[in-house]
């Protein structure tokens, strides 16, 4: 879900992520306009103005934040403490379990890339009707995450809709508070989150098989190779670098686009066991009023995404070097 | 003659072997189409049989289909409270944050995708990075910042922060559908003697208008459905859009689920007939980053 990822954009979400060199390559500089001095600036001044108000003001602002003691009204000054809110955050219980919560939910990750892999494998050979699946398969990502928490929130309930198929079945047994246990409301709130997000890798991987060529896949049918081979040995390595995209978007998301998912199922409880860094931030800034500890978070937040984003952008240079685009 | 006979019937034999093999292959894969393609619209045949049914019929039968279809529940959802406001809000701040993020990032994808500009490349890079900022980040000192300029809980206070935060993004997409345009178009142009302008005007967006309308439909669904900017920047009860309006909802029917499902209904309509009308839309500009070109 991301911001305009969308993207997280998240959504944004979700939000994609490509290289600038391929982006730029796709234009041919030697036959742009040559426009007058100063033209491009013109044209460019509004995006660039929101960029300073809405990304690099905040940023600095944030990061000195994170060195200080941030005042809350006229009696309460702000004082620079140098590295006390970093020594408090990774101190915290609290912090380093809503970090944990985050690393847990990557776990949500390669489940999706696997079962999106076999979707769009199966969608691939057009089965009938293979438009209205895929239709049907990304609808999830378009329902709003508000709706689906409630939804979901309601059918596991203790009384709920699962737990009475579960006793119907025979299964009564396994039947829980499902969001109000702490062993079981985190792994619940990645199911969710596995349930809305999967169809996006669904459409991603999709878009990329058809976008390949189709001579390989073709030969291997006609040499009679089983399904399972040519799976693993022409349709998995064409979608490598999906694979990495996909895999970066949703990880990405794990970390700083899940806010919505605990803000409506659980509000972090059952006694904290589902709170993830955003929801951490967010009591801390806006419950709390510890904006300087809240803004220590953050930084170590950012950390992690560009950690990630660099790691990507490694990924794509490698996966280049072997010939994939 | 024997030889070829008998390769006839190795053929004949492989063949039949390759149709019951393809058979149960089209069966196994329709059976895992249809297993996740049930999975996918359960919560949304659980939302419209729930919304049919009446509280006491609920409780007797959550699953099943209503015994007596009542479309009561939907009077009760709108009026009941402040839906119809939310509604709104919704509407005004996602149609002011597109228009807005659209035209701007128009303007910014032209001379990055189509003009010679040496900076150019840079900012495009800067961009990219810039659509992966965790927007909690973020908040911490927008929070102060529209405080201090006393726009909290304004409708242009949150307009300024959707439209900045998609318009990396949207610029992006637009930087990658504009560079597809056939140079010669604009190359005949400027021959005609048009300035930057008019070429922007006069072919360039005319020509982008299924680009535009992608941006558009991935922006308006990020901005119905995002939720943390709105709990944070709209804080009064008649300010909030419908997505943070639900979660109240929620609470306040909390024992009506019948009448909680009809709002859900409701709230996700607008969205899922964008979704039916523009499927392509949203599939091009939600795939662009994974698929070459």
């Amino acid at each position: 879900m991301g911001a305009p990822r969308a993207i997280a954009l998240t959504a944004p979400v979700t939000r994609g992520i490509i290289p600038a060199e391929r982006a730029f390559s796709m234009s041919n500089t030697a036959r742009r306009m040559k426009p007058k001095r100063g033209i491009p600036w013109l044209y460019a001044a509004p995006t660039l103005a929101f960029v300073v108000l809405i990304f690099a003001y905040p940023i600095v602002t944030l990061i000195r934040y994170s060195t200080e003691s941030v005042g809350t009204s006229q009696y309460i000054p702000t004082r620079s403490v140098g590295l006390a809110n970093f020594r408090y955050i990774f101190g915290d219980s609290l912090f380093v379990r809503a970090i944990e919560n985050n690393l847990k939910l990557f776990l949500c990750v390669p489940i999706m890339v696997i079962l999106a892999v076999l979707l769009a494998a199966i969608l691939y050979e057009r089965p009938r009707g293979w438009k209205v699946y895929r239709a049907i398969l990304f609808l999830p990502y378009v329902l709003s995450i508000p709706v689906v928490g409630v939804v979901f929130g309601y059918l596991f309930t203790y009384n709920g809709s699962v737990n009475e198929a579960l006793r119907s079945v025979g299964l009564g047994l396994f039947a829980q508070d499902w969001l109000g246990s702490t062993k079981w409301a985190l792994p619940t709130i990645g199911l969710v989150i596995i349930w809305k997000e999967l169809g996006f890798g669904v459409i991603v991987f999709n878009a990329r098989l058809m976008s390949v060529s189709e001579e390989f896949s073709e030969a291997a049918r006609v040499d009679g190779a089983r399904w399972w081979r040519r799976l693993w040995h022409i349709t998995v390595p064409q979608l490598v670098p999906a694979i990495a995209f996909f895999a970066v978007v949703e990880l990405i998301n794990m970390l700083s686009w899940v806010f919505a998912y605990i803000y409506v199922m659980t509000l972090g409880g059952p006694q904290n066991s589902t709170v993830v860094s955003e929801f951490y931030i967010y009591e801390q800034v806006f419950q709390n009023n510890v904006i300087g500890v809240g803004a220590a978070a953050g930084v170590v937040l950012l950390g992690i995404v560009s950690i990630l984003i660099v790691a990507r952008t490694t990924l794509e240079r490698r996966l280049s070097a072997y010939g994939y685009e | 003659m024997a030889t070829s006979e008998i390769a006839q019937d190795v053929f004949a034999r492989r063949v039949q072997r390759t149709r019951r093999w393809s058979l149960a292959g089209a069966i196994g894969r329709h059976a895992v189409l249809l297993l996740f393609s049930a999975l996918a619209l359960f919560p949304l045949y659980f939302m419209i049989a729930s919304a049919l049914k009446t509280n006491s019929d609920f409780a007797d039968n959550q699953l099943g289909p209503p015994h007596h279809v009542v479309f009561s529940t939907f009077h009760s959802a709108v009026s009941g409270g402040d839906m119809g406001r939310w509604l709104l809000n919704s509407l005004l701040i996602t149609a002011a944050a597109v228009i807005v993020s659209t035209a701007l990032a128009a303007a910014a994808a032209y001379p990055l995708s189509l003009m010679r500009w040496r900076p150019g490349r840079w900012l495009l890079t800067l961009l990219i990075a810039l659509m992966v900022v965790p927007p909690i980040v973020l908040i911490i000192p927008l929070f102060q910042m529209m405080s201090d300029a006393h726009q909290l809980n304004t409708y242009r206070g949150v307009i300024v922060i959707y439209t900045g935060i998609m318009l990396p993004f949207s610029t992006f997409l637009l930087v990658s559908f504009f560079s597809t345009i056939p140079r010669s178009l604009l190359e005949a142009a400027r021959m005609d003697g048009a300035s930057a302008w008019r070429t922007f005007i006069r072919v360039v967006l005319p020509l982008s208008v299924p680009a535009l309308v992608t941006v558009v439909v991935v922006q308006a669904l990020w901005v119905w459905n995002e939720v943390l900017i709105a709990v944070v920047f709209l804080q009064k009860d008649t300010l909030r859009t419908l997505m943070v309006g639900l979660t109240l909802f929620k609470s306040r029917y909390q024992v009506d689920v019948p009448v909680v499902m009809a709002g859900m209904l409701v709230a996700t309509l607008p969205m899922f007939l964008l979704y039916l009308g523009g499927q392509r839309f949203f599939i091009r500009g939600l795939t662009a980053g994974g698929v070459k070109g």
